[in-house]
């Protein structure tokens, strides 16, 4: 899961893949603005089958992956 | 059967221009900022006028380009959401103001969607035989709204007006085929001015909040999801195919919304007219005044296939198939 979601950022952000890990702050590291995030939480949604809320508390790819494993349990 | 065709277009917008650069000197933001998350450079902001003299003025060159007399017009429908006053309405003002004596005239509020509201119910007037034509506006001032403290929404918006003649044909031509909708149950997601229903023998508050609210995660999914499913239905009804469109025109809200919508639809970038760099988010304005600028510029042409889309709070969203 987390290579897949590594990848969607990757894509959204034009950040290669290997400089993104789990502690990546998705605001300050990869530089992105609020409409990047919804479209990275977007395309994220669609691939997972889950829905995202509270999207605010997000700092890390890592907060990402555990939103969506807590997701994917429901 | 009879088909209701746009034959003439206008808009104004007031002369007043506030660049990127302006309104960096009065809230912490910069040109930059601005453009790449949003696309827009200038907008255009009132210096006194009001919705209804601006539509007044898109009006009046709707009249100058198609000849028509305003004594001949049947139906003025105006969309809106800054209205000069709740009532009257903006479109019984500019009646009396381009001398329309004899029409029928109404404002809709369905928000960035309105003038896609607007034009559907002057289609059906036309389409079941009551009128023959109408001209329906789209105008905003939405400048007097804004609060200059939240760089984060009053980057985005300006003021400006536009609209079309709506004439009857039996030409197969002009609006082809809708899908409009509303969405009530995330009606809270956009929100802008709120009156409570305070009076003398109640304790509610009897301060009006003029204020927007926007949940930026809700119309973001709004804006990227239902667009492109309200276009391609659109397609469905209509038995068309996306090569087959010469241009779509989308509510102007935001170049990366467009981009993001044109690579759903899997259709090209430069199918998508743009000039909110030029307007901002003109609400109920900006669909007609991308169309105006595009006729104006000979970019449309008699049988050009278009597909205009809005899309705002409510929530509301409206698609049109339109041969010129």
């Amino acid at each position: 899961m987390f290579e897949r979601i590594r990848e969607i950022i990757a894509e959204q952000t034009g950040k290669d893949v290997e400089e993104i890990t789990m502690e990546t702050n998705v605001k300050t590291d990869l530089e992105a603005d609020s409409l990047d995030l919804f479209q990275i939480i977007n395309d994220i949604e669609d691939e997972f089958d889950v829905k995202i809320e509270n999207v605010e508390g997000i700092e890390t790819v890592g907060d990402v992956v555990k939103i969506v494993e807590e997701g994917k349990k429901d | 059967m009879y088909f209701s065709k746009i034959s003439a277009t206008g808009s104004c917008a007031p002369d007043k221009i506030v660049t990127n650069d302006d309104l960096s000197k009065i809230v912490d933001t910069n040109d930059e900022w601005i453009v790449s998350r949003s696309g827009i450079k200038r907008r255009h902001f009132s210096s006194g006028e009001n919705a209804s003299d601006l539509a007044t003025g898109a009006a009046e060159e709707i009249i100058k380009r198609s000849g028509i007399d305003p004594l001949d017009i049947e139906l003025i429908i105006v969309a809106t959401v800054s209205a000069d006053y709740t009532t009257p309405s903006t479109a019984c003002l500019v009646q009396a103001n381009i001398g329309a004596a004899n029409a029928v005239a109404f404002d809709v509020g369905a928000a960035c969607a309105g003038f896609m509201f607007g034009l559907s119910v002057a289609d059906k007037y036309i389409k079941c035989g009551v009128y023959k034509n109408a001209i329906i506006i789209g105008t905003e001032v939405l400048s007097k709204y804004l609060d200059f403290n939240d760089r984060g929404t009053c980057v985005l918006f300006g003021d400006g007006a536009a609209g079309v003649l709506l004439e009857r044909t039996e030409e197969q031509e002009g609006i082809l085929c809708e899908e409009i909708g509303s969405d009530g149950f995330k009606a809270m997601a956009l929100t802008k001015g709120f009156s409570p229903a305070g009076n003398v023998f109640n304790n509610v508050s009897c301060e009006a909040d003029r204020s927007m609210k926007m949940d930026g995660k809700a119309i973001f999914d709004f804006a990227t999801r239902s667009v492109p499913v309200s276009v391609k239905k659109l397609l469905e009804k209509s038995g068309r195919f996306t090569d087959e469109i010469d241009f779509v025109i989308p509510h102007q809200a935001n170049s990366r919304i467009v981009e993001i919508i044109s690579r759903k639809l899997k259709m090209p970038l430069d199918k998508f007219y743009m000039n909110m760099d030029e307007y901002g988010n003109t609400s109920s304005a900006s669909i007609p005044l991308a169309l105006n600028e595009m006729v104006e510029k000979g970019i449309i042409k008699k049988g050009s296939l278009c597909i205009f889309t809005g899309f705002g709070a409510g929530l509301t969203w409206g698609s049109m198939l339109v041969k010129f």
